[in-house]
């Protein structure tokens, strides 16, 4: 259960724009039309989106919700107990990028201190929950990401950099303070979730069904 | 060990071609018609001959569980609700199949729809799997392209719908009921059972909820029979699983292995050995963090499934295990589980809202050792007292592993106790802060 802190100050209106208007349409689809409340994770998504792309901190106004719950027929409070029950929707504003470590023991094991400390140590922030004072980084703090065997993660935004250590943590926010956006996946050696240094199995690399039998 | 011309996932690692073209190199989409005109009744008693039981870790016969379904339409539509938010901290095997097998996945998914009886299936991907998410929607896209799903879907005469909703960071919703609200766009807080999914899921239709492993391999398994796949693995631990290492060893990694195999075997072959040899190791977690912890004498001679982690009081889980050395702090490692549970419990039942706040406070004293030898027992009553007392098993979940600890290592626990006491000085009772004692609400 997460405690989410609504700013005082928001904006007093929220439109969707065209691009947000096109996704709501593909996501309306997928439910039956009697059912369309489900598509309030989508909304907040896509609301929360077009406010990264608008203002440069992805997160969710109250105007928004309520522009969601007016959609989808929704009493308002029902956007916000969502809105405030799952963590990935930002209820306040975040920096232009969000740092986001796991800290759970997978990634603990594997030296998420590190990239905790790196973090904090690059971005001047003091604790978990913060942004930079040049308003560019958010740190938080996130329970287990599913990528154990590639611990310890750093997700930035929606991209999970992977093997890290405190090193290629600096490296990786010096590089997204210049502007640049590295690679996504593992720093080390590595295809994905095989073994670091060549895989183990599947030495054949295309299988089919013929040749399996 | 399994051998590379029985695994199911070929493309695991990504190293081939992930979409279309590729996925079809690999066999998937072949004969996707012929499958279906064995029939339902064909399908879901093959599915059942071949064993495979549910690889999200509950363990619950996978053809078992599709025969509930009714047989016969009551006028409600049909559901598939796949279950991809994958969660359980150590678990990381789904995030493969949907960013590397998703045709896999989608074929399986019609043709355990079709035997269901279900025009429509839903994957709930957890949200922070946002690039994962991308391919399969690439994939699905693609499948709708060529006419493998979709209308009339890969010329079988069934008509079959595949739709991605995301998570967005709650691990409750990995549990069935809780996953079931939130894509109704509600707080993902589980429901009382019965009834269940089967006769009432989501939007009140009768619904199967799977796990993406559980599905995806179905293709594979009709393709090359029931006899095939329980041909690996053990007696009632039938088949090849994905499983995964991290933790203390020299190469974490995904993998795919024949269930039955000794736990010691896969960290040697796999994951490169336990980090400073074999003798460094202290104690695994066999498969993801809700499963009791084992100690090394364990792992000397257990075998990785259902049963025999079973008997050792632990379980298979997920299959993905976390390998600790002897430099691992095995107090805070399951201090940080109790803290995990706390912060996902969902609120809805007071022994879990209130007590994985106990059992994490309590347990943040034992990390310190700022406790009293008997509280050592107090804690252990507070597991069994959430234990066994919620709607869904996370309050289960979050009792088990201080349960194994308290189990396996409580000579550690008093040893940290003492030292804490010889430390500052103390011989009575902890001083209590001034602050006062802990209090139900955070």
């Amino acid at each position: 259960m997460n405690t989410h802190q609504t700013p005082q100050e928001q904006p007093d209106s929220f439109a969707f724009d065209s691009a947000s208007e096109a996704e709501i349409v593909t996501v309306l689809a997928k439910y039956p039309e009697e059912r369309k409340a489900s598509a309030v994770m989508p909304l907040l998504y896509i609301a929360q989106r077009q406010m990264g792309r608008e203002t440069g901190s992805a997160w969710v106004p109250v105007a928004a919700m309520d522009e969601i719950a007016r959609r989808l027929e929704m009493a308002a409070i029902r956007v916000y107990e969502v809105a405030s029950f799952y963590t990935m929707f930002n209820t306040k504003p975040v920096g232009r990028y969000h740092l986001q470590v796991c800290t759970t023991t997978p990634c603990w094991l594997r030296g998420s201190d590190d990239v905790v400390a790196a973090c904090k140590r690059v971005t001047g922030i003091a604790g978990f929950g913060e942004t930079s004072a040049d308003g560019q980084f958010t740190l938080t703090q996130v329970e287990c990401l599913g990528a154990c065997s590639n611990a310890p993660i750093l997700q930035v935004d929606d991209d999970f950099y992977e093997d890290m250590d405190g090193p290629r943590t600096v490296a990786l926010i010096e590089a997204l303070r210049k502007g640049e956006r590295p690679p996504a996946g593992p720093t080390i050696n590595r295809c994905g979730s095989a073994p670091e240094g060549g895989r183990k199995t599947l030495m054949d690399s295309v299988h089919s069904i013929s040749e399996n039998k | 060990m399994l051998q590379d011309k029985d695994r199911i996932f070929t493309n695991l690692y990504g190293q081939d071609d992930w979409r279309l073209e590729g996925a079809r190199k690999r066999g998937d989409w072949q004969n996707t018609a012929e499958i279906l005109a064995k029939g339902r009744d064909g399908i879901v008693a093959e599915m059942k001959a071949s064993g495979l039981r549910g690889r999200g870790g509950a363990g619950f016969p996978t053809g078992l569980k599709w025969s509930f379904m009714p047989k016969q339409s009551d006028g409600r539509p049909h559901y598939l609700v796949i279950n991809g938010d994958e969660s359980e901290p150590g678990t990381c095997k789904d995030r493969e199949v949907l960013r590397h097998e998703p045709h896999k996945l989608i074929e399986s998914a019609l043709i355990a729809s079709f035997a269901m009886g279900a025009h429509a299936a839903y994957i709930y991907v957890r949200g922070e799997f946002f690039n994962e998410a991308v391919h399969l929607q690439t994939a699905v896209d693609e499948a709708y392209a060529a006419g493998l799903i979709g209308k009339n879907a890969s010329g079988s005469g069934w008509d079959f719908d595949f739709f991605i909703h995301r998570g967005a960071g709650a691990y409750i919703c990995g549990e069935e009921t809780a996953l079931l609200e939130s894509l109704e766009g509600k707080k993902g807080q589980p429901r009382m059972k019965p009834p269940f999914p089967a006769g009432a899921g989501l939007y009140g239709c009768p619904t199967t909820v799977n796990n993406v492993e559980s599905i995806a391999v179905t293709s594979t398994i009709l393709r090359r029979g029931a006899a095939w796949f329980v041909g690996l693995g053990r007696p009632n631990n039938a088949g090849s699983k994905l499983m995964a290492i991290s933790g203390h060893v020299n190469t974490p990694c995904v993998f795919e292995e024949e269930l039955g195999v000794p736990l010691k075997e896969i960290i040697e072959k796999h994951g490169g050995g336990v980090r400073g040899g074999w003798d460094n190791l202290l104690a695994v977690i066999p498969g993801g963090c809700s499963v009791p912890v084992l100690p090394k004498s364990v792992c000397e001679t257990v075998l990785m499934d259902y049963d025999s982690l079973r008997a050792e009081r632990s379980g298979l889980g997920t299959g993905c295990m976390i390998v600790m050395d002897k430099s691992t702090d095995i107090i805070e490692a399951i201090a940080r589980f109790s803290r995990f549970f706390k912060h996902e419990s969902c609120g809805q039942c007071t022994p879990c809202r209130e007590g994985t706040g106990w059992m994490m406070r309590m347990m943040d004293r034992m990390v310190q050792g700022r406790a009293e030898l008997d509280e050592i027992d107090l804690l252990e009553q507070v597991t069994r007292q959430v234990e066994g007392h919620t709607i869904c098993a996370l309050g289960d979940a979050a009792a088990w592993p201080i349960q194994g600890l308290i189990r396996h290592f409580r000579p550690e626990m008093e040893e940290r106790i003492r030292q804490y006491k010889a430390a500052h000085g103390g011989t009575g009772l902890v001083q209590v802060p001034a602050s006062g004692v802990p209090v139900a609400a955070e």
